[in-house]
């Protein structure tokens, strides 16, 4: 491409950035005449530059956007958003041009005449005269026919155009006269342009504080038109600042990193000499290479406002398109990151920008409804923490729904049920970095395609950066980005593994304990899982050795009691220990890209030669968390796996999830998983007395505690273990003396027991253990709690389970929610009830005998009353049934039959 | 720099017809690796091992300044594992797409002219991993050389 094109395209492309920016906050005030006369010059200088370059399709449209503009700054015709809209398409016009131009070398082919010609008539005043034709406009769907019709048929006095004596004919729209652009040529200042098409700002002599890079573009902007008026803040300082190839930069860059880790080996030889005569000239070297680096690096600094010139107009156009109204605040533009790592950040940044505009702002009129101000705020701020830079970008808008991002953590399989309940919220919100996570519901035009975020986070963690959220429901939502400054050098912490040296960049590193032996940090085990109780929180603890899988490492595993040294690392919200035999030194390495051989070996990101001249692996500290994560996994899918083996044990053998707890005697007891809500540890000082029994404050409401067994005490001092059940909302905390185990079992109740609160007792592992019945502490605990939550005439239910077990487990929640239940066991039996009862709803086990359980459907004795089945596997094959609920889940059931009774009446 | 004396020689010298080859001895076996493809010979002096890397990467070392990684002949051409470490291994220097290699072998020989006319392709009977790597066969006197293309012995690696 000609390099002169070339040159032009970038300078073209860095003037209508600023052009966007300019208009936003034109409309926002229009009678800042100041930003007017920006643009303007801006607009003007495109302009003059394209005829320059013999681009006309370009000049025109330049040109009628700036006559425009012209008439703006007379004053003659006030700015509405409808006209503004009308310029931003000009300029939007223009950067498509520009973007062929760029693939192609060459203006492509095209007819603007209707843009030209709404613009002309804009400039006449026309637009606030035919209000409807300007919206038709806005939705850039220019009339094809008014236009030229427009351009051609008024008459010359009429329509402005002149006689061009040079071409011997009327001017067409937008064109300008030979004389005209003669005077453009002038106007714009084109003799200083350098070689190359990617360049930096650079300044000579390094500005003393950012606030005067800022305005770098803007100056120079300034400084090129000083033909026009104003610009009093340019003159001059364009002789300050040079423009220098990227390319030069980079390699100053590379050198001095070199510089760098020589000025390093020197220091380490030095250092064991101690009666060297290198050592003071060493120390200048030192310090100058230090300051070298310093100067380099600022170089490559760059105003993190220049990555959000765009944000203006994305959220102006956003607003607009989607009718809400949205102010975008920046704050700290000034703070300056290196220019790599802004190029990088942009592409996520305006993601996210445009993410908050659609799914965070509300509705003006839905916020007015719950009353917040009908504009909502965007609001981006950058500042330097450490050595990063954290970029926040809130938001005032509805924040996010826990609830749904918790469903659809379940439904996706991220988390299971369980864990979803006992995860705070902060976890949950962080759901959306997961792929292919969108909540939702609409897919538009802007996002909800469940690719935004993930990508997001994947892009920031790129360059070592990290993203994280605080978002509260109704208030907004607050995302932390935090980058590093730089990416070529990087201080890091060399620990020894197994007498190998590796580095662990600095960024990722939280803290360093010492742990197990005599310090006040133990090291404990859950199974084969090492853990550390640091500060009442369990840190999960892995071998660097083990993460890194080197031989032998398994077999090396520290008994607890001897001291280790813990690295304690976070990484995308998850913090975890990192067990090294040796801890070194920080040091400030370079960051060497790693060969593609090795390159597959992700536990590591690159390498670096060390002060003594040798190698070292640095750590990535992504895929050590993936190691500590796997593992998890591992178990989990361990546990997946016994539960799959489990279930189709379960086929024939009926077994079950119980929980084994001790209370009120040596003698286990058991629980089925299914039916309680969570296990807690309370503290019993907070357990209060009233109306003679003990209540805790739990999660917003008051929660009774009664003992599991009435000769179990509830404790006095100390944690109590708590069972959680809930119904209705009603939760009752079953105190029990300890948890033992969980097991899969086959429960088979063998002696009934006439105890108060038991069914009867199994064997269970091979110990008689007798098994709770639920139903009997709910009712003693809450007197209300079978109480129906609707007055509603009792609806009869046969219930079919050959199981005692599930029988008496499942009688009780159906008629707690108002059902008349007869629970038989046999199908023979069910159906007798099912005559005279006439029950709304026949529920059947269809694990058992599934083929009885159809004869069910078939018999007129049940009155076309929806047959629920129930099975132990939510899988089971039901679909001649009306629905298929599991046994276990309680909150299923009693919907799922509701469900299955509306549907049978309005069958 | 040393890459660049050669080829410039190599230039002058060439006669029609010949190659000239480094030969290089794995185990019992000569090797010959194409003058021009090599850029040095070096003897190991540290290495530091890569957890995780495929097997024939012996690991990573610092020669003058640039990462190099190593990778065992030996192990590519499935002779059994050096008994003795890696410490004092000669190596020859490589590069490909930029990158440096070590491709570590038992010793270092002398540089020989072949004739075109003694080359033949690779026998059929030859072991897969030898015949993934190798260019063909040189008749010498009372020996074989096998010739390595070292491309494929580092696109293998990888």
């Amino acid at each position: 491409m000609d390099e002169l094109l070339a040159e032009f395209l970038t300078e073209t492309n860095e003037f209508l950035e600023t052009v966007d920016t300019q208009l936003v906050q034109f409309e926002s005030d229009p009678t800042d005449s100041e930003t007017l006369n920006n643009i303007f010059r801006l607009v003007h200088t495109i302009k003059g530059t394209c005829g320059f370059l013999g681009l006309p399709r370009l000049q025109f449209v330049a040109h009628a956007g700036e006559t425009l503009l012209g008439k703006f700054r007379d004053g003659t015709i006030d700015a509405t958003p409808d006209s503004v809209q009308l310029v931003l398409e000009s300029i939007d016009r223009i950067k498509e041009i520009l973007a062929d131009l760029e693939t192609t070398g060459q203006e492509p082919e095209g007819d603007d005449s209707a843009l030209i010609g709404a613009l002309e008539r804009a400039a006449e005043g026309k637009v606030d005269a035919k209000p409807v034709e300007a919206k038709v406009e806005v939705k850039a769907e220019p009339e094809p026919v008014a236009a030229p019709d427009n351009a051609d048929a008024i008459p010359v006095d009429e329509n402005g155009n002149k006689w061009d004596k040079d071409l011997g004919r009327f001017l067409k729209p937008g064109e300008v006269s030979l004389a005209e652009l003669e005077a453009a040529f002038m106007a714009a200042d084109v003799e200083e342009i350098p070689a190359k098409a990617e360049v930096v700002e650079a300044a000579a002599p390094i500005p003393r504080n950012p606030e005067d890079r800022r305005g770098g573009t803007e100056r120079r902007a300034a400084a090129r038109d000083e033909d026009e008026d104003g610009a009093s803040k340019g003159g001059g300082v364009s002789a300050q600042t040079i423009r220098v190839n990227v390319d030069v930069l980079e390699n100053l860059m590379t050198m001095v990193s070199e510089l760098v880790l020589t000025r390093n080996q020197l220091m380490q030889m030095v250092r064991n000499n101690s009666n060297s005569e290198f050592k003071a000239p060493l120390q200048r070297l030192s310090s100058v290479t230090g300051e070298l680096q310093d100067s380099v690096m600022k170089t490559r600094m760059q105003p993190v406002g220049s990555a959000w010139k765009k944000l203006p107009r994305i959220v102006r156009d956003a607003a607009r398109d989607l009718g809400k109204k949205i102010d975008l605040v920046l704050e700290g533009e000034a703070t300056e990151l290196d220019r790599q790592v802004l190029e990088l950040i942009k592409d996520p940044l305006t993601h996210m920008i445009r993410n908050s505009c659609d799914h965070a702002i509300e509705k003006p009129a839905d916020r007015a409804a719950v009353g917040k101000n009908e504009t909502g705020t965007i609001k981006l701020n950058a500042y330097h923490e450490g050595g990063h830079i954290v970029i926040e970008l809130s938001d005032d808008g509805a924040g996010l729904n826990t609830a749904r991002i918790r469903d659809k953590a379940i439904k996706n399989g991220l988390v299971s049920e369980e864990q979803a309940w006992t995860m705070p919220d902060a976890q949950i919100h962080r759901f959306i970095f997961a792929p292919g996570f969108s909540t939702a519901q609409v897919v538009t035009n802007l996002s909800g395609r469940g690719v935004g975020m993930d990508v997001v986070r994947t892009n920031i963690k790129l360059i070592g950066g990290e993203v994280d959220l605080q978002s509260t429901e109704g208030k907004g939502t607050k995302f932390f980005i935090k980058i590093p400054l730089t990416l070529a050098i990087v201080s890091a912490l060399v620990v020894g593994a197994k007498g190998q040296r590796f580095a662990i960049p600095q960024l990722s590193v939280v803290e360093l304990v010492s742990a197990g032996g005599s310090s006040e940090h133990k090291v404990e085990t859950l199974n084969k899982a090492r853990v550390l109780r640091l500060r009442d929180r369990l840190l999960p603890l892995m071998s660097l050795s083990g993460a890194l899988s080197i031989d032998g490492a398994e077999a090396d595993i520290k008994d607890n009691n001897s001291t280790q040294f813990v690295v304690v690392m976070q990484q995308a919200g998850i913090m975890f220990g990192i067990v090294v035999d040796e801890v070194f030194d920080t040091e400030e390495i370079v960051v060497k890209p790693l060969s593609s051989a090795v390159s597959d070996v992700k536990a590591f990101s690159g390498a670096t030669i060390l002060g003594d001249g040798s190698v070292i692996m640095i750590i990535d500290p992504q895929s050590i968390a993936r190691a500590v994560g796997e593992t998890e996994e591992h178990t989990s899918e361990e546990a997946d796996a016994r539960q799959k083996s489990v279930k189709q044990e379960a086929k024939k053998d009926d077994t079950e999830s119980l929980i084994i707890f001790r209370a009120g005697g040596e003698e286990p007891k058991a629980v089925p998983l299914g039916v309680v809500t969570r296990l807690e540890d309370l503290d019993v000082s907070t357990f209060e007395q009233s109306d003679g029994k003990t209540l805790v404050q739990y999660r917003g409401s008051l929660m009774p505690i009664v003992p599991a067994d009435p000769y179990t005490n509830i404790k006095t001092s100390g944690n109590q273990p708590i069972l959680v059940f809930t119904h209705n909302d009603h939760a009752i905390g079953l105190a029990v003396d300890e948890i033992l185990d969980i097991v899969e079992e086959k429960l088979d109740i063998e002696m009934a027991t006439d105890k108060g609160g038991m069914l009867g007792v199994a064997v269970i592992k091979g110990r008689a253990t007798e098994i709770l019945d639920v139903g009997y502490h709910l009712s003693n605990a809450i007197t209300d709690w079978d109480k129906p939550v609707k007055k509603e005439e009792p609806k009869n239910i046969v219930l079919v389970e050959r199981n005692p077990f599930f029988r008496n487990l499942l009688s009780p929640l159906l008629k707690a929610a108002g059902y008349n239940v007869e629970a038989v066991d046999t199908v023979s039996a069910a159906l007798v009830c099912a005559e005279y009862q006439k029950p709304t709803a026949i529920l059947a086990d269809i694990d058992e005998d599934r083929s009885s359980a159809l004869r069910l459907l078939e018999d007129e004795r049940t009155a076309g009353a929806p047959v629920v089945a129930l099975s132990g596997s939510s899988e089971a094959d039901a679909q001649e049934f009306a629905a298929l609920v599991r046994k276990s889940d309680r909150y299923g059931l009693i919907s799922t039959i509701e469900y299955a009774t509306k549907k049978g009446l309005a069958a | 720099m040393n890459a660049t004396a050669l080829k410039s020689e190599d230039m002058v010298v060439s006669d029609f017809g010949t190659q000239e080859f480094v030969t290089v001895h794995v185990g019992d076996q000569i090797l010959g690796v194409g003058v021009k493809e090599i850029h040095d010979v070096f003897a190991l002096s540290e290495l530091t091992p890569v957890p995780g890397a495929r097997k024939e990467i012996a690991g990573v070392l610092n020669l003058r300044g640039r990462i190099v990684t190593a990778i065992d002949a030996r192990v590519i051409l499935g002779l059994p594992p050096r008994e003795n470490g890696y410490a004092g291994v000669m190596a020859v220097g490589v590069e490909h797409k930029g990158e440096s290699y070590g491709v570590l072998v038992d010793s270092v020989g002398e540089v020989l002219r072949l004739k075109d006319s003694e080359f033949e392709a690779n026998p059929i009977n030859m072991d897969a991993k030898w015949k993934n790597i190798s260019r063909g066969i040189y008749r010498l006197e009372g020996k074989l050389l096998m010739t390595i293309d070292i491309e494929k012995l580092l696109v293998q690696s990888n």
